[in-house]
């Protein structure tokens, strides 16, 4: 029976090990954390629908059970190729030998410090997306906002689009997420105002644009092109940020009650390290590249070496199911046909 | 406010500073301005930690003014500045150390663009062989004034007979640390602490026993602008900047500005007379203003120099309360006496802005 | 004051913490779709006042909702009803509505009812 190692225990790993399993491979999924997940894992609810991320998790880990063999806390340490078979040794000193190898080690969010004029670590109501999603996962909401302005802003495009840290591509989900949370947030808070900062709203999903036109008409969110400047405090604790309002053409500043980097995403150390050992190409945005960008979207250069999620660039999660599910076809048209990397 | 995070980034933008031996080059308007500052620093520098610093009558201005008010050509800027290298160079130093700000970002530009452009370092050592068949080498160290205060700021302090706490509560001074904008925004590598959160005042107002305060205008520019100070229909442009800034602080209480640029302290200080005449108001306790200091003053207060030697006399805002809070003694009748004793005359008092 | 020979320049900034949002709030509660302008410009586009005038609806409704209303009087009074802007709105804006309620709205400001 074909093997095949899956590594990254997120949407993608999950996704595409359960798929292989049902195909009736023999999987080892080998995920670096002590639990399956990924980032979906720290979410609260999700867009467009508000469905608890929980349900994503709960219902992948399900199908998981029993036919996919899970090394959790396990990284990788090399990766030889041998006679058309891959040994991959672990940290754990064992080495496993594959048919296939499919890369699923996802992204990271980008270091938000990394935007230093934005205060994050610094100034005390300077928070992340993530940050966010947990206090909503706590219920401490009210805990962490002083009342004194009721206002809170979401600043989009942090670490994406953006020269400054080196990331000039878009990160595409947090144009929505920051639309889905300051509904969340205005549901949870109603007499706080909240305002979005954006350079490009870009509702790219369906039902996206619904989700701005609800933000606006039902929760009467504000949204403020241009990108925020800088962040500061003053005197009772609150965030001072500056703007322009792009579209009256003028400078703006506002005090907060709570501000929310909405972070990007950045290759995963795992990915770049992975493409490192494998001698992978990478693209200009630093993921991983495909052997062809509209053909071979799952294929690496490498033959038996996949590529699934957001190891090749951001992606929503229903993008990452489907992209999981492309690389299990590709995998199994491998094994079926012995077919090498098409030129 | 965290205070560890702003430690990271510190960690990060550390810079190299020269030990001893450096070649001083002063600032065109700074002794006009606070005439004592560059003394005092001098004084510092040999008298007290004993360094190896030379005071060069043969130096003229980098141009910088003239650079930023678009009357001087890049490349007459750099040629002049190619003069001053090759007189350190001719004096035996390495270590190149101006008081000036403006001079320092010019000197970090210049030195930048010839690391990218060896071809235009040369044409401006034509340029310079040419015109006064000089030749100099580049500096091996470039730091300014304050970097290397701030490099001694502890032993300042251990010398020192005072610190910036008010001696009747204990309590720290609220200190409003001003950074000059060609300090490190241009290359954030070269400031102590990068461009955001610059370090080299803040390090020396903890070392002194201040307070420092972060408010939402910290990093405005005061106004100088050169142009739009150095004509005169501008300057409600170049007043209106430092307003915002004292707006934006004067919740925060501030006991003092510390500043490390020849601008910012002369903006700020006169400033506060202007908008006090202007509009009525004043930003610091009972009428009187928020008094601003050079980290040189501030330095010479730490170390118990006699406060009119260090040039406050000069200030349009009046520094005595300061110097109440702290215990530093002064005669009020030697104030207006220069230094040879003879009575120099005393300004007129202004409408509103109280001064002692 | 001009003592020196220059004065204290005006403050460009939008300062959120100063502005009066009332006029905002008057029209968002009589005309809910007040909320939904997506900025896009093709109101002003089609307008026939702003073929001749500085008159822009869409910036109308951003200072509004800004709480920018210095002006307001002013530009309103440059709208000529046509309703053109209704027409091409992508959005579904009643934008003759908002104009009759600016003007409402600066009618209760002058009897101080807003």
């Amino acid at each position: 029976m074909k093997n095949v190692i899956v590594i990254g225990g997120g949407v993608a790993g999950m996704e595409s090990s359960a798929q292989l399993a049902d195909m009736g491979y023999q999987v080892t999924l080998v995920e670096k954390e002590s639990k399956l997940g990924g980032h979906v894992d720290q979410w609260d609810f999700l867009f467009p629908n508000h469905r608890p991320a929980r349900e994503i998790i709960d219902s992948l880990k399900q199908r998981l059970n029993y036919k996919v063999e899970v090394k959790l806390g396990t990284e990788v340490e090399s990766m030889q190729r041998n006679n058309g078979q891959y040994a991959v040794k672990l940290n754990s000193t064992e080495v496993l030998h594959a048919d296939a190898l499919l890369l699923a080690s996802g992204f990271d969010l980008f270091p938000a410090q990394k935007k230093e004029e934005y205060g994050y670590g610094i100034y005390n109501h300077v928070i992340t997306a993530a940050d966010l999603e947990e206090i909503f996962r706590s219920g401490n909401l009210r805990k962490v906002v002083s009342g004194n302005t009721h206002r809170i802003g979401i600043v989009h495009c942090v670490g994406s689009r953006d020269e400054k840290v080196g990331n000039e591509y878009c990160s595409k989900v947090c144009c929505v997420t920051g639309v889905k949370q300051a509904i969340r947030l205005r549901e949870a808070l109603p007499e706080y105002e909240v305002f979005n900062f954006y350079m490009d709203l870009r509702m790219f999903g369906r039902y996206f644009e619904d989700l701005y036109r609800e933000a606006q008409e039902k929760w009467g969110v504000q949204f403020v092109r241009g990108r925020v400047s800088e962040a500061s405090e003053d005197v009772k604790g609150n965030v001072v940020v500056k703007v322009e309002d792009t579209l009256a053409g003028r400078p703006m500043k506002i005090s907060l009650d709570l501000l929310i980097l909405l972070t990007g995403f950045i290759p995963s150390k795992g990915t770049s390290r992975l493409g490192d050992l494998l001698q992978l190409e990478f693209g200009s945005d630093r993921f991983l590249k495909p052997a062809d960008e509209h053909l071979l979207r799952n294929h690496s250069k490498l033959e038996g070496v996949f590529l699934a999620g957001a190891c090749t660039g951001p992606r929503s999660i229903a993008e990452t199911i489907t992209d999981a599910r492309a690389a299990v076809l590709e995998i199994a048209a491998f094994f079926r046909d012995k077919v090498t990397v098409h030129e | 406010m965290k205070l560890e995070g702003k430690k990271r980034i510190w960690s990060e933008y550390q810079k190299e500073i020269a030990d001893d031996h450096y070649y001083y080059a002063r600032s065109c308007i700074r002794q006009n301005f606070f005439p004592a500052s560059e003394t005092i620093f001098l004084r510092i520098m040999q008298q007290e930690l004993g360094k190896d610093i030379k005071d060069d009558a043969r130096h003229t201005t980098c141009t910088g003014i003239a650079y930023h008010s678009d009357l001087v050509p890049f490349d007459t800027t750099m040629t002049v500045v190619a003069r001053l290298f090759s007189l350190m160079t001719e004096a035996g130093y390495e270590n190149y150390a101006p008081s000036c700000i403006t001079s320092f970002g010019l000197y970090s530009e210049i030195l930048e663009t010839w690391e990218h452009h060896p071809e235009i370092e040369a044409r401006v050592r034509e340029h310079l062989w040419k015109s006064t068949r000089r030749e100099f080498k580049k500096p091996k160290n470039l730091a300014h004034a304050s970097d290397i205060v701030y490099k001694f700021r502890h032993r300042i302090a251990e010398k020192g007979k005072y610190r910036l706490v008010n001696h009747k509560t204990g309590e720290p001074l609220k200190v409003v640390e001003h950074i000059g904008c060609h300090y490190s925004r241009m290359f954030p590598h070269k400031g102590v602490g990068g461009a955001e959160y610059p370090y080299v005042l803040v390090g020396m107002i903890e070392a002194w026993g201040g307070e420092v305060v972060d408010y939402p205008e910290r990093r405005h520019c005061c106004g100088f602008g050169f142009r739009q100070y150095l004509v005169k229909s501008n300057r409600g442009y170049s007043i209106s900047s430092s307003r915002k800034k004292f707006e934006s602080m004067e919740p925060f209480k501030p006991d003092m500005i510390i500043t490390n640029c020849p601008g910012c302290p002369y903006f700020l200080d006169r400033w506060q007379y202007a908008i006090s005449e202007m509009e009525g108001k004043t930003y610091g306790e009972n009428g009187n203003g928020i008094p601003v200091l050079t980290y040189e003053e501030t330095a010479g207060l730490v170390m118990g120099y006699d406060p009119w030697d260090l040039g406050f006399q000069m200030h349009q805002v009046s520094v005595e309360p300061l110097l109440d809070k702290i215990g530093v003694p002064y005669d009020p009748y030697a104030k207006y006496l220069g230094v040879n004793g003879k009575f120099i005359g005393t300004p007129e008092h202004p409408e509103v802005l109280k001064v002692y | 004051m001009n003592k020196f020979g220059y004065t204290i320049s005006r403050d460009n900034q939008i300062d959120y913490d100063k502005v009066d949002r009332s006029m905002a709030a008057f029209i968002e509660k009589n005309e809910p779709t007040f909320r939904i302008c997506i900025q896009c410009g093709s109101c002003a586009a089609s307008c026939s006042a702003a073929n001749f005038t500085r008159f822009s609806f869409r910036k109308l409704c951003l200072l509004i909702r800004r709480g920018l209303t210095d002006d307001v009087q002013k530009e309103v009074s440059k709208c000529m009803l046509c309703g053109k802007c209704r027409l091409v709105c992508p959005r579904g804006v009643n934008t003759r509505n908002i104009i009759l309620n600016v003007h409402q709205a600066l009618h209760k400001t002058t009897v101080y009812e807003l």
